[in-house]
């Protein structure tokens, strides 16, 4: 396998203060990878200087090119979908619009409204709310609609910074399961950011885990699951 | 009841002008969160064009729409070249910016112009409307191309991939980012709409008001006021908010004593400051739905 996705010896800063010191890690194509770190590990910084929404150093590769210096919307139209940390939900606007927006840069109109469709099939609450504004949304919902919009990019590659987040555990186990089932059929990369490890470290097939800006392990998921510092520090057991 | 009637009519005559610059005055608040105190002198300075191209032999039409495109040009040059740079710089040096652009484009106007009132044609004419005495043909004709242009951004901003891209990125320009809209080119884009919309309502005023450096000063307050009314976040509401204007101002000038014609612009300040006070988000600014 050809990795898709080559980060090294990043560094990323706020102002004077450094989040990221120079984290180094690949994601082979087609895999499903997850980021696992505590609060403020600077998981958000990695997907966010991967997209240049960040000040940051080193080199990011994308399918062999060098993509460090492209503003973000040049990153997005390589075919990289983010779902930012708190969704990004164009709340004022209609679910069907905020689905548009997902496609906006596509040329293919003529597959978009089958795309939508598709979306309804996959989230079938969208498709009963369609004309409703996205902010009268609850939070699980919006996240299946932040989900939605990632794909009607029809992303190489789709970056998630905790969707589990403040989602009932039900919830949670659909939308990984939808994951799961986009990197299988639709041949979507995947790195998903989680906090909360379980779920991810179940269907994910490689992790690293990073800690105040360094990654402090990598590995076959259900290795590191069952590594013990893991598991006392990210699953409580 | 004539007399009320005539007033209303022509206040919303007046109203659909006071509508055009607030909705210029909202589409580049909405960018960029600033006010554009030069949108009037912009205004007048494509007016001017379109005036200069008419003494050349121009006729009215081809003038007004060759104006309505440069100054679509004109209102993208001014954010690429003057307000591109200061985005990320402090709220005063924008307001710098703005009251400089003012004084650059109200002088050279004057230069090249000169400040004696000149008369500006309609080409509606200006005898009694289907033989009424109520409103002129220039006023029916205002208002007329007023709702055609409304429309017409109605179906743009609703219908079209680039509308709704401009809404999203002044929504919230990260997201926009996001799905890979190129942020800064929307910007610009609402610049150069906002400046052709201020054209045709300059254009249309014209005749009104008469041609000269300094015409749209007291539409464009008007302009705010009905911005503010409506409320700054609102498209809809500073049209809504224009027309509400343009009719208080003409009843308040016929019905409050003492009120008459001078009197009409501090009406306005005090609409603006009482309607900040009461409601800062006015009329149709919408308190923002969310749940989490
Ligand atoms: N906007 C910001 N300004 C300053 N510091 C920030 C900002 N965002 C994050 N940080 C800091 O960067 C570090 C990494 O944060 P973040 O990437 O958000 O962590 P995580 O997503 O893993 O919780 C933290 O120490 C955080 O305080
Ligand atoms: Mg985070």
């Amino acid at each position: 396998m050809t990795a898709m996705l080559n980060i090294k010896d990043l560094r990323a800063y706020y102002g004077q203060v450094q989040a990221l010191h120079g984290l180094s890690f690949s994601l082979n194509e087609g895999s499903l990878t997850t980021l696992l770190g505590a609060n403020g590990a600077g998981k958000t910084t990695t997907l966010r200087a991967i997209c240049n929404m960040v000040r940051s150093t080193g080199a990011i590769e994308f399918e062999g090119k060098p993509i460090g210096n492209r503003s973000t919307e040049n990153v997005v139209r390589l075919g990289i979908a983010h779902v930012p940390q708190g969704r990004g939900t164009f709340t004022n606007m209609t679910v069907e619009e905020n689905l548009q927006l997902g496609a906006i840069t596509r040329g293919d109109k003529k597959n978009i409204v089958a795309d939508i469709e598709r979306m309804y099939d996959h989230f079938p609450v969208l498709k009963q709310r369609y004309t409703q504004q996205a902010g009268t949304l609850s939070g699980g919902e919006q996240q299946m609609l932040a989900v939605a919009r990632a794909l009607m990019l029809r992303p190489r590659l789709m970056l998630l910074d905790e969707p589990s987040f403040g989602l009932a555990p039900l919830v949670v186990r659909d939308l990984f399961r939808i994951f799961s089932k986009i990197n299988r059929e639709d041949k979507v990369t995947i790195l998903v950011v989680e906090q909360n490890a379980q779920l991810a470290l179940e269907l994910a097939d490689h992790a690293y885990v990073i800690e105040t800006g360094r990654i402090v392990m990598s590995g076959n998921a259900k290795d590191v699951a069952n590594n013990e510092d893991v598991r006392k520090s990210y699953l409580g057991y | 009841m004539e007399l009320f009637a005539n007033q209303v009519l022509a206040g919303i005559a007046t109203g659909a002008i006071y509508a055009c610059m607030a909705l210029a005055v909202v589409m580049i608040y909405q960018a960029i969160d600033h006010l554009n105190f030069a949108q009037g002198e912009m205004a007048m300075f494509s007016t001017f064009m379109s005036w200069q191209m008419m003494q050349w032999g121009v006729p009215y039409w081809w003038a007004f729409i060759l104006t309505v495109i440069l100054s679509f040009i004109g209102g993208i040059l001014i954010e690429r070249l003057l307000f591109k740079p200061l985005a990320k710089a402090p709220v005063l040096t924008n307001v710098a910016g703005f009251i400089a652009l003012f004084a650059i484009v109200n002088s050279v106007a004057g230069l090249i112009w000169d400040f004696t009132i000149k008369q500006y044609p309609t080409p509606f004419g200006s005898s009694p409307f289907l033989g009424s005495q109520l409103i002129s043909t220039h006023q029916a004709g205002m208002v007329g191309v007023t709702v055609l242009l409304l429309a017409g951004l109605y179906f743009f901003f609703q219908f079209t991939r680039i509308g709704l891209a401009m809404r999203a990125a002044a929504s919230l320009p990260e997201s926009a980012r996001l799905v890979g809209i190129n942020t800064s080119w929307m910007i610009a884009l609402g610049w150069g709409m906002a400046s052709a919309i201020g054209a045709i309502a300059g254009m249309l005023i014209a005749p009104v008001v008469f041609l000269e450096p300094n015409m749209m000063g007291g539409v464009l307050i008007y302009g705010f006021a009905s911005a503010v009314l409506g409320g700054l976040s609102s498209p809809l509401g500073a049209v809504i908010g224009g027309f509400l204007v343009g009719v208080f101002e003409n009843l308040a000038g016929t019905y409050i004593p003492g009120v008459g014609n001078e009197l009409k612009l501090p009406i306005a300040l005090a609409l603006i400051i009482t309607v900040l006070v009461v409601k800062p988000a006015g009329l149709f600014g919408r308190p923002i739905v969310k749940r989490v």
